[in-house]
């Protein structure tokens, strides 16, 4: 219920949502959390694997029992924190791992079954048989326990990413954050202060204590403003500072949008941010332990600092009755508050016996809370003294079993806590992150005093090391109280007792775990799954180490914490990939006839990044061979067009351009005459061949290379590799020119023909023979010529400055067209460099020699070139190889399939018996039978056998016999001609 | 992870395309041998801390660099371009 005269949030505007279908009343600055105490509404959600009714525990990020559900198909948003997720106008929410309601939950059996389902349970109960492990016992075990589920469906909402850069980063805005920002922002530095929280101030929000004679939030809210002033200050709410990497780099989730119903598709949900800072201020704060004791996870049962911070930020009391039971004098302050607001307080428990009042309350001294009762809410609580039990009615209890400093982002680079008896909990160990100062409460200093000072401190710090001077400011007037405390982590007697609430692991888990020599923390993790669900442990973890310490009679240093990882609170895949996926992931790189080729219907399929025509189809044509062999019959009879821009261009200029080529390429380029191009073989360093293609030389410095389309980065950054890093001497610049140029093939019997009636000049064999190239003009835009061929026909690739590429490409169509030809796609293309047995990477797939491929008499003797020495080894010239070859089908089956493998005849299709491979298959329109490329032990020692092939996936075998690799006009006229 | 390219000045990561150890300065002569060629292609040394690599500002200027950094602190003390250290050997 709301407390009339208390909190900070505008009460004046209501606003309603909805819980399970159940309209709510809040007002703007309500978390769910607190809007649904307001309305008296304390069983939020189930645990995980018992399935007990559970209510809000805390009031920040750590919550683990209240996660709902928001949102609806790919706008679900599940595990959602009703302790962080503000309320606006329609918010709808559902209740997660409960059935049929939250109410009547079927699966709350397993509660009735806990004897049986301790930790490891599933290790020793679901043994047999073992064919039930995946098909019967995963299942159930899946259904029966976890949280939230997604939607299965394409995420609806925007995430993004972005970056940004400081000289110091400021990571928590309490009253240790909001003074070291200041100071470092009054010192000129420029500051990012982030803060997980919509408000800034961290717990002068929820705490009564004034500072420089204000209110803390009053205060707070003033030190905001500054800073809003300044320009070298971004203040950034609901910001998580959630991982720390190298090199000052952190990362940080924005939850720019979960607080509106605005969801225009403009702003993104969540930002992803990457932030790089110089220097690092660390004021994360601390976390308040739970005490574990019987049956002390009941709705209504919550931490001492979330009841004051209900009460003092949301004017919520969350109770009619409260209760309060800790082992520090810091939880007395929450019944001080209570009565203030004119709350009953029935009683104040405290373990210690050594403990004073601080007003008009009763104090049970030296005494425990032993048991509760109150299925779907607390009712009442069972105390013990030394002298006896009794039982006290109440609706919320308050627990402390004091304070946990928040040093999970300190641990981020390997970096262990440091345990601090005083205050029983683990402090940062300095220095473990480069550059970050730790300040406040997450460093152990629990007073606003202390922490103001810290944070002073803390700045002036990081702004020396920035080489600035630190502005003069005094810490304000502020409570400085010690703080006292004497651990407690569980109270002894027999029943369950929550340890960590989320994964619903007990007191009597941890024990079992070291009984069963479970003795290491991160093995007494695994095995009770303590630590390990969404809050990742932030509320049991100190405490279930300290269990274990106790049970295996080591101290608490000696057994050590668990690692902790980022992020620090759980983020949405969404966020991560943000930017990373469809178009983001890979990018579209079109040529310039791309749109003709679609306009013309042809599909189009993937090369890397780039997309090119598959085939052509034409009216009447159901079956993409159709096309191809149609595509195929324009090139052999008459002309055919097709795109080879995709293929990388290579500008390459100096006085020493050619020596360079030598070195890269296997054969001699320097012998080149100008105007005529040459075939090249690559090699990587180790011999084996990396790459192939033409290159031209259009002048005595000026040379250009194509590579294929696969290799095109590869081969510019092995170029790039070879002239700075091996041969810095040579006088030679290399640019990238792919997408500078459009060039397509024009191949046929006809090619010449056609380029008459197109250029302005006049070609003939003795000008332009085979081989040859040179400057041209068409309609007096200047181009290239090649004269080379893919397909073994008389064949040209003209090239023009890619703003022409559309343009003739649509001319070139149609003049191809006219003389009873047209364009071609990537299929046909295949089909003719396969009849003619030129190679791909199917065929140089990085494990092949210029000795398998049939090319190692390229490799020139009379010069040094990359990879020649390691190719000359002994192993890569063995006669025995696996080396390439053609093949066709003899057998009954008439069919072969790229990625069949060979065996002799008569022998089994065993891994030990096989004899090669087939890396590229087609059917050949001009032989009338399918053919393919492969690789045969012994290569040209097999021609004319008969050897089986395999193809186990495709279920596919017949015979082959193993031919020539060249299919069709073995001796090259058709292409001098 | 941002390294300083000698060109472009500290730039992220993802602009640079990693290679390996420094030694591809050191290419053998065609007739240093077998083992001089096995230890210049194959064989790395692979010690925690101090190493120098290959790096390729591919996505910015192009330059090859040799970038020195500890593989224990993750520490990357410096950067040069790999043409000016070999001009250097020679």
């Amino acid at each position: 219920m709301r407390v009339a005269g208390k909190g900070q949030i505008d009460q004046s505007t209501p606003i309603s949502f909805t819980f399970d279908g159940i309209q709510y009343r809040g007002f703007v600055g309500d978390t769910v959390a607190s809007a649904l105490l307001a309305n008296d509404i304390r069983l939020m959600a189930r645990s995980f694997k018992y399935h007990r009714p559970r209510g809000v525990l805390t009031a920040g990020s750590e919550e683990p029992n209240a996660l709902m559900t928001v949102g609806r198909d790919g706008a679900t948003d599940p595990n959602v924190r009703a302790t962080v997720q503000e309320i606006y106008e329609g918010l709808e929410l559902r209740s997660q791992n409960a059935w049929p309601s939250l109410e009547y939950d079927v699966m709350a059996v397993n509660d009735l079954a806990s004897p049986f389902l301790g930790a490891g349970f599933y290790y020793k109960t679901f043994m047999w048989p073992r064919a039930f492990w995946e098909r019967v016992y995963e299942p159930i075990i899946r259904r029966a326990a976890g949280l939230g589920a997604l939607s299965g469906e394409k995420q609806s909402d925007k995430y993004e990413r972005a970056y940004a850069h400081c000289d110091v980063l400021v990571i928590g805005a309490g009253p240790a954050g909001l003074m070291a920002a200041l100071k470092a922002a009054k010192s000129g530095a420029d500051v990012i202060l982030a803060d997980e929280d919509s408000v800034m101030g961290g717990r002068l929000n929820s705490e009564t204590f004034e500072v420089d004679g204000q209110t803390g939030a009053d205060w707070a809210a003033g030190i905001v403003e500054q800073m809003r002033e300044m320009d070298n200050v971004r203040l950034m709410t609901r910001t998580t500072v959630s991982g720390v990497y190298d090199q000052g780099t952190f990362g940080a989730l924005e939850r720019v949008n979960h607080h509106t119903s605005v969801r225009d598709g403009k702003a993104p949900l969540e930002t992803f941010w990457r932030i790089v800072a110089k220097q690092s201020i660390l004021a994360a704060g601390a976390i308040e332990r739970p005490i574990a004791f019987q049956n002390n996870d009941r709705p209504g049962i919550m931490t001492a600092g979330a009841v004051r911070s209900y009460l003092n930020r949301w004017g919520v009391a969350p109770g009619k009755a409260i209760t309060i039971f800790a082992n520090n004098d810091d939880a007395h302050r929450t019944a001080m508050d209570m009565l203030a607001a004119g709350v009953h307080v029935a009683a104040v428990i405290d373990s210690r016996f050594n403990v004073q009042a601080l007003g008009d309350y009763t104090l049970i001294k030296g005494a425990y809370v032993c048991g509760t009762k109150g299925r779907k809410g607390l009712e009442t609580i069972t105390v013990r003294t030394s002298t006896g039990t009794q039982s006290i009615s109440t609706d919320c209890l308050a627990m402390s079993g004091g304070w946990n400093p928040t040093v999970h982002l300190t641990c981020h680079m390997n970096g262990r806590p440091t345990w601090r008896e005083d205050i029983a909990s683990f402090v940062p160990t300095e220095g473990t992150i480069p550059n970050m100062t730790v300040a406040g409460a997450c460093n152990g200093d629990f007073s606003t005093h202390a922490c103001l000072r810290a944070g002073l401190e803390a700045a002036t710090k990081a702004v020396t090391a920035l080489g600035k001077t630190p502005g003069e400011i005094d810490a304000p007037q502020s409570e400085d109280t010690a703080y006292k405390m004497e651990p407690l982590w569980a109270v002894p007697g027999k029943g369950r007792a929550w340890v960590d609430f989320q994964n619903d692991v007990l007191v009597k888990d941890v024990k079992q775990a070291a009984v069963e020599n479970f003795r290491s923390v991160e093995h007494m993790k695994r095995y009770t799954t303590q630590g390990m669900a969404t809050d990742q442990g932030k509320n049991s973890n100190v405490t279930a180490l300290a269990l274990l310490a106790d049970a295996t009679g080591r101290g608490i240093p000696e057994t050590g914490t668990t690692t902790f990882r980022p992020p620090y609170s759980p983020i949405a895949m969404a966020a991560f990939g943000a930017g990373a996926e469809g178009k983001g992931f890979a990018p579209e790189r079109k040529t310039t006839s791309h749109m003709a080729t679609i306009e013309d219907g042809a599909p189009m399929m993937e090369a890397g990044l780039w997309y090119r025509p598959s085939y052509f189809p034409i009216k009447g044509e159901k079956t993409w061979r159709q096309s191809c062999d149609r595509e195929v019959g324009y090139v052999r009879n008459a002309v055919g067009v097709c795109d080879v821009s995709t293929l990388g261009k290579i500008d390459i200029q100096g006085p020493d351009a050619a020596e360079l080529l030598d070195f890269v390429y296997t054969n001699m380029f320097s012998s080149l005459k100008v105007g005529r191009v040459r075939y090249g073989l690559m090699l990587r360093e180790d011999g084996y061949v990396m790459d192939d293609g033409t290159t031209a030389r259009l002048s005595g410095t000026h040379f250009v290379m194509t590579t294929t389309t696969a290799a095109a980065g590869a081969v510019m950054r092995h170029l790039e590799f070879a002239t700075q890093v091996l041969r810095p001497e040579l006088d030679v610049r290399l640019m990238s020119v792919t997408e500078q140029w459009a060039q397509f093939a024009v191949a046929g019997p006809q090619s010449r023909e056609l380029l008459n009636g197109l250029l302005d000049q006049t070609l003939d064999n003795e000008t332009w023979p085979f081989m040859a190239c040179g400057d041209v003009s068409i309609s007096g835009v200047k181009g290239r010529l090649f004269r080379i061929s893919y397909s073994g026909e008389h064949a040209y690739e003209i090239a023009v400055p890619a703003r022409y590429g559309d343009s003739l490409f649509r001319t070139l169509t149609a003049k191809t067209t006219e003389m009873a030809g047209g364009p071609y796609g990537v299929e046909a293309l295949n089909v003719l460099r396969i009849e003619k047995g030129f190679i791909t990477h199917a065929e140089i797939h990085g494990r092949v020699t210029a000795f398998d491929i049939g090319m190692g008499r390229m490799i020139s003797a009379k010069k040094d070139c990359i990879g020649k020495t390691m190719a000359a080894r002994d192993g890569l010239l063995d006669e025995g190889r696996e080396r390439l070859m053609g093949f066709k089908p003899v057998g009954a089956v008439k069919q072969l399939t790229a990625g069949a493998h060979l065996y002799n005849e008569g022998d089994e299709a065993t891994a030990e018996l096989d004899k090669g491979y087939l890396t590229s298959v087609a059917f050949s329109p001009t032989l009338g039978h399918f053919m393919a490329l492969g690789f045969v032990r012994g290569g040209p020692e097999r021609l004319g056998d008969r050897l089986r092939m395999v193809d186990y996936m495709r279920q596919i075998e017949t015979i082959v016999e193993v031919c020539d690799p060249v299919f069709f006009d073995p001796k090259g006229e058709r292409t001098r001609g | 992870m941002r390294l300083s390219c000698p060109i472009c000045g500290e730039r992220d990561i993802r602009e640079f395309y990693y290679q390996g150890a420094d030694v591809a300065l050191n290419r053998p002569a065609p007739d240093a041998g077998d083992d001089a060629w096995q230890d210049y292609v194959y064989l790395r040394d692979n010690q925690p801390g101090e190493h120098r690599d290959l790096w390729q500002h591919e996505s910015g200027c192009g330059s090859w660099i040799v970038v020195s950094r500890n593989t224990v602190t993750h520490e990357v003390s410096g950067a040069k371009l790999a043409k000016e250290m070999k001009r250097a050997k020679a």
